[in-house]
C-alpha cells in the first residue's frame, strides 16, 4: 500500500513530537506577531508565546471559535497581509458574516499534498479518474480534492455538485474510477442509477471518498455494495484548512490526523478541560504550519475522540473516530452547515412573527430535507389565505437565502409547539444515519 | 541526531536565545537564516559548548551534552566552522590541517589513519595540496575556507557547523564551497548546519531550515517551501516591503 509522504505520515512519534513543538512554537510567535486578536488574547489571559515549552503547555492558550472569526470579517485573522493570499474560501454557513479564510501559495502547496496524502491511502493513484461530484466555489471541498487528485497526478473531472443522470453519464462515458462526493449524495446517484436500470458492475468505479458530513458504518456497507467500491471518510473544515485534516486508509478503522501539521486535542465542551487519550470530547485544532490563516486551538464543535494505538497500515499518526455529533446545535443538511439561530434571525425580521418555530429535519431514501414550522399568531392574518399563502413564500425565499438549502415552510397552529423549560430543543432530527 | 528543545543564551545580560527548540536528521543539511543580531551564530556556537545555554536541553545521538565543554562536543563528533574562517595565518595549511585532528592525536589514534584523512582533505580540496608548505595567511579568502572547513573535518565530525561560509567571497568561489558541502553530505553522509546571509544560496541547498528574529524560531520548514514564504521572501530575499493592507 502506499503513502504519499512516509517521511511525516510513519514519523516515530518520539521525532513527532520534537517537530509539532518547534512548529507550535513558531506558530505562535508568528501568530502573536501578525494578529492583533491572538495578540489581545494571549495577552488578556496574561501568556506570552514564550511560555510554551512543551506540548502540553498548550492548554494554557485560549480557544478560538467561530465567533471569533465573525468578530474579525473578513481578513482580520489573517497573519499575511493580503497580496500574498492566493486564495479566500468561505465557510459554508452563510449567516450575515460568514467566516471567510485566505491561503498563501504555500498553504495551497500544504493542503494539495494532505489532500494527497489521503487520497493515496485509500487507494488513488495517478492512473485513476476522479470524478469531483462536490459544488465548487466558496466551499472548500471540491477545490481540495481537486488539487489532491492533480497532485497525485490522477485524471480530474470537475463535475461539481448536482445534475444526477449526467454525473451518472460521465460516470458511464469517461470511466470514473474516483468518486468524490458526500455520502448521502452518493446513495442518491446509486438510487437513480437503480432507477435507470444501470448495474454498477458495468461501472470503472473503484473507490469513493466521501466526506462533508456524518455517516455511519451501515451507510457505509451501503453504498459500498450497491456502488460495488471501497468507500473512505476524510475529516476536515474550511477555518482549518478544509478537507485534509484527517483521513482513512485501507483498514477503515479511523481517521488518521495529519499530526505534523494538525496538533488535536480533545476536551470536554462543558469544563473546556483537556482529556485524557480515548476521551470522547470536542475535537480542538491547531495548526502548525499555515501562513496565511494559523488556527490556534480552534473549537471544532466535532465530537470524537483519539485512537494512539499503531494502525496495522505503518503510519504512526493517530487515528480520530467518526464524528459522532456536535458540541453546538448545528445541522449538516445536505453537506450544508446550518444553524438554527440563522433561521431563527430570519424569522425574528420578518415582521409579525413572534418565532415559536420547529426545524424537522428528516432523510427520505438518502435526500435530506428541512421543514420549518412557523405557529401563526392574530398578525399573521390566518383569515386570509393569500396573505399566509405570501408570508409562507417570503419566509422560505429569505430563509433559503440565508442558509443556502432548500426548505419548506408549513404554519402551524398557535400553541401547538411544544415549549420547553429552559433550553428549547427546537430541532427534531428524525434522520438516523 | 540533534534534538535541541528550549535553549535560552545570554551574552551577559542580554538575552540572545529564546526557547529555541530545532532538530537535524541524520545525513540533512538544515539552514539557519536571519537577519544580523538574530542568533544565528549563538546557536552554533551554544551547540559546540563555547556559549553554553542557560536552561534547556541538547541531545545528540540520544546523550545530553548541554553541559559538556567544547573539547568534549568535538570528541562526540560537533564539529564548528567559525565565521571569519580563523585559520592559523602563521601556520602551514598542513599543520593547519593536522590541528584539527589534534584530540585524535591525543587518544593515540593510529597516525596512518589520519594522514589518509589528510589525503582525502587534498583530495576534496585540491588547491590546499598545492599550498600545503604555504602559510595559511597567504591563501586567499576562499582558500582559508576550504582549509577551515578541511581543519574542522580532520576531527572526522558527523555533525558539521558552518558558519557563513560564503561571506566575503566571490560568487564562483562561493559555488564551488556549496559544492564541497553538497558532496559531503552526498559522499559522506555528514549532516550540516549552515548559517548564511545568504538565504537563497543556503535555501537552495538545504533539506529544511528555520527563520530566526530577534533570538526566537519564527518559521520551520522544507527550504524549498521557505523560499516561496513571503515573510522570508520579504526579509531575506530582498524582495517587496511589507504593507499595511486594507480592513
Amino acid at each position: 500500500m502506499e503513502i504519499w509522504d512516509k517521511e511525516h505520515e510513519c514519523m516515530p512519534r518520539e521525532e513527532l513530537e520534537q517537530l509539532q513543538l518547534e512548529r507550535l512554537q513558531a506558530t505562535l510567535r508568528r501568530a502573536y506577531k501578525n494578529v492583533t486578536c491572538y495578540r489581545n488574547k494571549f495577552n488578556q489571559q496574561g501568556i506570552d508565546p514564550d511560555d510554551i515549552q512543551s506540548l502540553g503547555d498548550i492548554s494554557r492558550l485560549p480557544f478560538t471559535t467561530k465567533e471569533d472569526l465573525r468578530l474579525n470579517y473578513p481578513y482580520g485573522m489573517f497573519a499575511v497581509p493580503l497580496r500574498e493570499v492566493v486564495r479566500i474560501h468561505s465557510s459554508s454557513g452563510t449567516t450575515g458574516k460568514p467566516t471567510v479564510v485566505g491561503y498563501t501559495k504555500n498553504d495551497i502547496k500544504t493542503w494539495s499534498n494532505l489532500v494527497a496524502r489521503f487520497m493515496t491511502a485509500a487507494g488513488v493513484t495517478h492512473d485513476d479518474v476522479v470524478q469531483i461530484a462536490f459544488g465548487y466555489g466558496m466551499f472548500t471541498g471540491a477545490f481540495g480534492l481537486h488539487y489532491g487528485a492533480e497532485t497525485i497526478g490522477a485524471s480530474v473531472i470537475p463535475m461539481g455538485g448536482g445534475n444526477t443522470e449526467k454525473q451518472i453519464m460521465i460516470m458511464q462515458d469517461y470511466r470514473s474510477t474516483v468518486l468524490v462526493c458526500t455520502p448521502s449524495y452518493a446513495m442518491t446517484i446509486a438510487d437513480r442509477m437503480e432507477q435507470l436500470g444501470i448495474d454498477s458492475k458495468g461501472l470503472s468505479l473503484k473507490l469513493g471518498l466521501f466526506g462533508g458530513e456524518p455517516w455511519s458504518e451501515a451507510m457505509r456497507s451501503e453504498i459500498e455494495s450497491r456502488l460495488g467500491i471501497s468507500a473512505t471518510d476524510n475529516y476536515g473544515l474550511s477555518e482549518v484548512i478544509g478537507p485534509g485534516v484527517a483521513g482513512e486508509c485501507q483498514h477503515k478503522c479511523g481517521m488518521h490526523i495529519f499530526e505534523d501539521v494538525f496538533l488535536p486535542e480533545i476536551i470536554d465542551p462543558e469544563t473546556c478541560q483537556v482529556l485524557p487519550p480515548g476521551s470522547v470530547g470536542e475535537l480542538v485544532i491547531t495548526t502548525l504550519t499555515k501562513e496565511a490563516f494559523p488556527m490556534i486551538r480552534y473549537r471544532t464543535r466535532d465530537i470524537t475522540s483519539l485512537d494512539y494505538t499503531q494502525c496495522s497500515c505503518g503510519r504512526t499518526l493517530v487515528r480520530m473516530k467518526k464524528t459522532m455529533g456536535r458540541s453546538d446545535d448545528m445541522l449538516i443538511i445536505k453537506g450544508v452547515n446550518v444553524f438554527p439561530s440563522q433561521i431563527e434571525e430570519v424569522l425574528v425580521a420578518m415582521e409579525g412573527c413572534e418565532p415559536h418555530y420547529q426545524l424537522v429535519v428528516e432523510r427520505k431514501g438518502s435526500v435530506d430535507s428541512l421543514e420549518v414550522r412557523i405557529e401563526v399568531t392574530e398578525n399573521i392574518f390566518f383569515d386570509e389565505m393569500k396573505m399566509q399563502r405570501a408570508f409562507v413564500d417570503k419566509a422560505q425565499k429569505k430563509i433559503e437565502s440565508v442558509i443556502g438549502v432548500g426548505v419548506a415552510v408549513k404554519l402551524v397552529e398557535p400553541k401547538s409547539i411544544p415549549r420547553f423549560e429552559g433550553k428549547a430543543s427546537r430541532v427534531i432530527d428524525n434522520r438516523t444515519i | 541526531m540533534l534534538k535541541v528543545k528550549n535553549i535560552n543564551t545570554y551574552y551577559g545580560k542580554v538575552h540572545a536565545l529564546k526557547n529555541v527548540t530545532i532538530h537535524l536528521a541524520q545525513g540533512e543539511i538544515v539552514a539557519l537564516i536571519g537577519a544580523n543580531g538574530a542568533g544565528k551564530t549563538t546557536i552554533l556556537n551554544t551547540l559546540s559548548g563555547v556559549i553554553p545555554a542557560r536552561t534547556g536541553s541538547i541531545q545528540f545521538l540520544g546523550e545530553p551534552v548541554e553541559t559538556l565543554p567544547p573539547d568534549r562536543i568535538v570528541k562526540i563528533g560537533i564539529s564548528q566552522v567559525p565565521e571569519g574562517r580563523q585559520v592559523f595565518k602563521g601556520m602551514t595549511v598542513a599543520d593547519n590541517l593536522e590541528l584539527g585532528a589534534y584530540l585524535r592525536f591525543r587518544s593515540r589514534e593510529p597516525r596512518e589513519q589520519i594522514r589518509q584523512d589528510m589525503r582525502h582533505m587534498y583530495e576534496l580540496f585540491p588547491r590546499l595540496e598545492e599550498r600545503k608548505k604555504q602559510m595559511a595567511g597567504t591563501l586567499s579568502g576562499g582558500e582559508q575556507q576550504m582549509l577551515a572547513i578541511g581543519r574542522a573535518l580532520m576531527a572526522r565530525p558527523r555533525l558539521l557547523l558552518l558558519d557563513e561560509p560564503s561571506m566575503g567571497l566571490a560568487p564562483l568561489v562561493v559555488q564551488e564551497i556549496f559544492g564541497v558541502i553538497e558532496r559531503l553530505r552526498r559522499d559522506e553522509g555528514t549532516t550540516i548546519l549552515l548559517v548564511e546571509q545568504n538565504a537563497r544560496a543556503a535555501l537552495k541547498m538545504a533539506d529544511r531550515g528555520y527563520v530566526l528574529e530577534t533570538g526566537k524560531v519564527i518559521l520551520e520548514g522544507a527550504a524549498a517551501e521557505l523560499l516561496e514564504n513571503p515573510e522570508v521572501q520579504r526579509a531575506y530575499l530582498g524582495k517587496e516591503k511589507k504593507e499595511i493592507w486594507e480592513r
